[in-house]
């Protein structure tokens, strides 16, 4: 009386370019394997029943690191939710990373779940997309004729659906260093608390000297079938002053902007009123944070 | 068929297993570890967590391959030497009445107490455990007896 996948073939590659020939070889009904936390559900409820894996876990070595790129910081794509968490280097240059994935499943979840798994399950309610579209991140993807790299807005074709082409893996993730007076949330709803969000939004602003807004991100998880980026309203704040007042009239453009679906989890209305709620809550969590470290 | 080699409790083990094998009926049907609980079969509940190389996963969600060459830990392997603080303050601060979850929930704790070495706040306790389910005793008996095994340990 146990939930069990369907039987497939192993193939343990030892590194990255095996891994992709594997793949290559064996043909779309073969999957990748990273952490197995999305994957592994799925194939023993056989929502999924791939006839191969390619496990990647021979790869850590290669894939799992956070490193300084300079403009960037570069995640390996077998990197931990929890590794990101708690990576001292996000935590410096873009904690908004470090907390979409604290807000990932559990502990264990995050113990075995990797990055470049989540990114390339593109579920769409998920906690990276929607920090990955805030911040204009890249995804580094090798393939069998190199690595090319692309933007976060492109990354998440449809629901599940990546711009992966057979073959090809994500190989890592850059995100931008966010400098000045800076500072970023992620805010979630979700049924319990280790359940995928609702909705979720990941918000970063960087203000001038006068605490006026210079730039900001906004990144929305749970509003349709991909992570969804209001540019239009990220425009509107530019230049105004941040504060309780600005926050409000965002979180009223972010809810205005969005038609989200009604599902299982929630209704459409709901989801904007969260949102609503979510957004003014992160921006004036990220006004205190910014007049604190002053 | 697949060939494994993985140390459970501190013991080596080989074998043979299919690809599909999960690391939880590994340990319970090939080493006879019961301690490892199947509750949920669905990732939810916890009460199949183990330390892999130290650190906690849930092993319904962990192919038995994806140990190979690893160090796995279950709850016989805490408590050889007698009743980990753990145990002990959970029997005595009523954190358990079926037990069904208990092992999953000692795993998390020790997991987590580990790492932090300190006496952590009630809230993180109870974050620290949001992958563990109880559905008889209640959460208010296991934090207490967390801190007080906390206590016992680093206080």
């Amino acid at each position: 009386m146990s939930l069990y996948p369907r039987n497939f073939q192993l193939h343990v590659p030892t590194s990255l370019r095996e891994a992709i020939e594997a793949l290559e070889a064996l043909g779309e009904d073969a999957k990748p394997l990273a952490g197995g936390q999305s994957l592994i559900p799925m194939m023993k409820l056989r929502i999924a029943a791939p006839s191969a894996l390619v496990y990647l876990g021979p790869l850590k070595g290669e894939l799992s690191y956070v490193r300084d790129g300079g403009d960037y910081v570069e995640i390996g794509a077998l990197t931990t939710h929890s590794e990101v968490a708690e990576s001292p280097l996000l935590r410096r240059w873009n904690p908004l990373v470090s907390e979409a994935a604290a807000h990932i499943g559990d502990t264990q979840v995050r113990n075995m779940g990797t990055i470049g798994g989540s990114l390339a399950h593109a579920d769409p309610s998920a906690d990276y997309p929607a920090a990955m579209a805030a911040l204009g991140a890249e995804i580094v993807v090798a393939g069998k004729s190199g690595t090319r790299t692309v933007p976060a807005g492109e990354f998440f074709v449809d629901a599940y659906t990546t711009s992966l082409r057979p073959g090809e893996l994500v190989a890592a993730v850059r995100v931008p260093k966010l400098r000045g007076r800076y500072g970023a949330a992620y805010g979630k709803v979700a049924r319990i608390a280790t359940d995928f969000a609702i909705v979720g939004v990941a918000v970063h602003v960087s203000v001038d000297e006068r605490g006026h807004v210079d730039n900001m991100g906004i990144g929305l998880t749970g509003v349709g079938p991909t992570p969804h980026r209001p540019r239009d309203v990220e425009e509107v704040a530019l230049g105004e002053r941040l504060g309780p007042e600005l926050a409000e009239r965002i979180a009223a453009a972010v809810s205005r902007s969005v038609d989200p679906p009604t599902d299982l989890r929630a209704t459409s209305e709901y989801r904007r009123r969260a949102l609503r709620a979510l957004t003014e809550r992160a921006l004036r969590r990220i006004y205190l944070d910014i007049a604190r470290a002053q | 068929m697949v060939a494994i080699r993985v140390r459970v409790n501190g013991a080596h083990y080989e074998h043979d297993v299919e690809p599909r094998l999960l690391l939880a009926h590994y340990l319970r049907d090939y080493i006879g570890l019961r301690s490892v609980r199947i509750g949920c079969d669905t990732t939810n509940c916890g009460a199949c967590t183990v330390l892999l190389d130290g650190k906690a996963v849930k092993s319904c969600t962990v192919f038995a391959f994806m140990a190979d060459n690893a160090e796995v830990v279950t709850l016989e392997g805490i408590s050889e030497g007698g009743l980990h603080p753990l145990q002990r303050a959970l029997a005595e601060e009523h954190g358990l009445q079926c037990g069904y979850c208990t092992s999953g929930m000692v795993m998390t704790l020790y997991y987590y107490l580990n790492k932090a070495r300190r006496v952590p706040s009630e809230d993180e306790v109870r974050r620290a455990i949001e992958g563990n389910l109880c559905r008889c005793t209640g959460y208010v008996g296991v934090v207490r007896a967390a801190l007080k095994a906390a206590r016992e340990m680093y206080g």
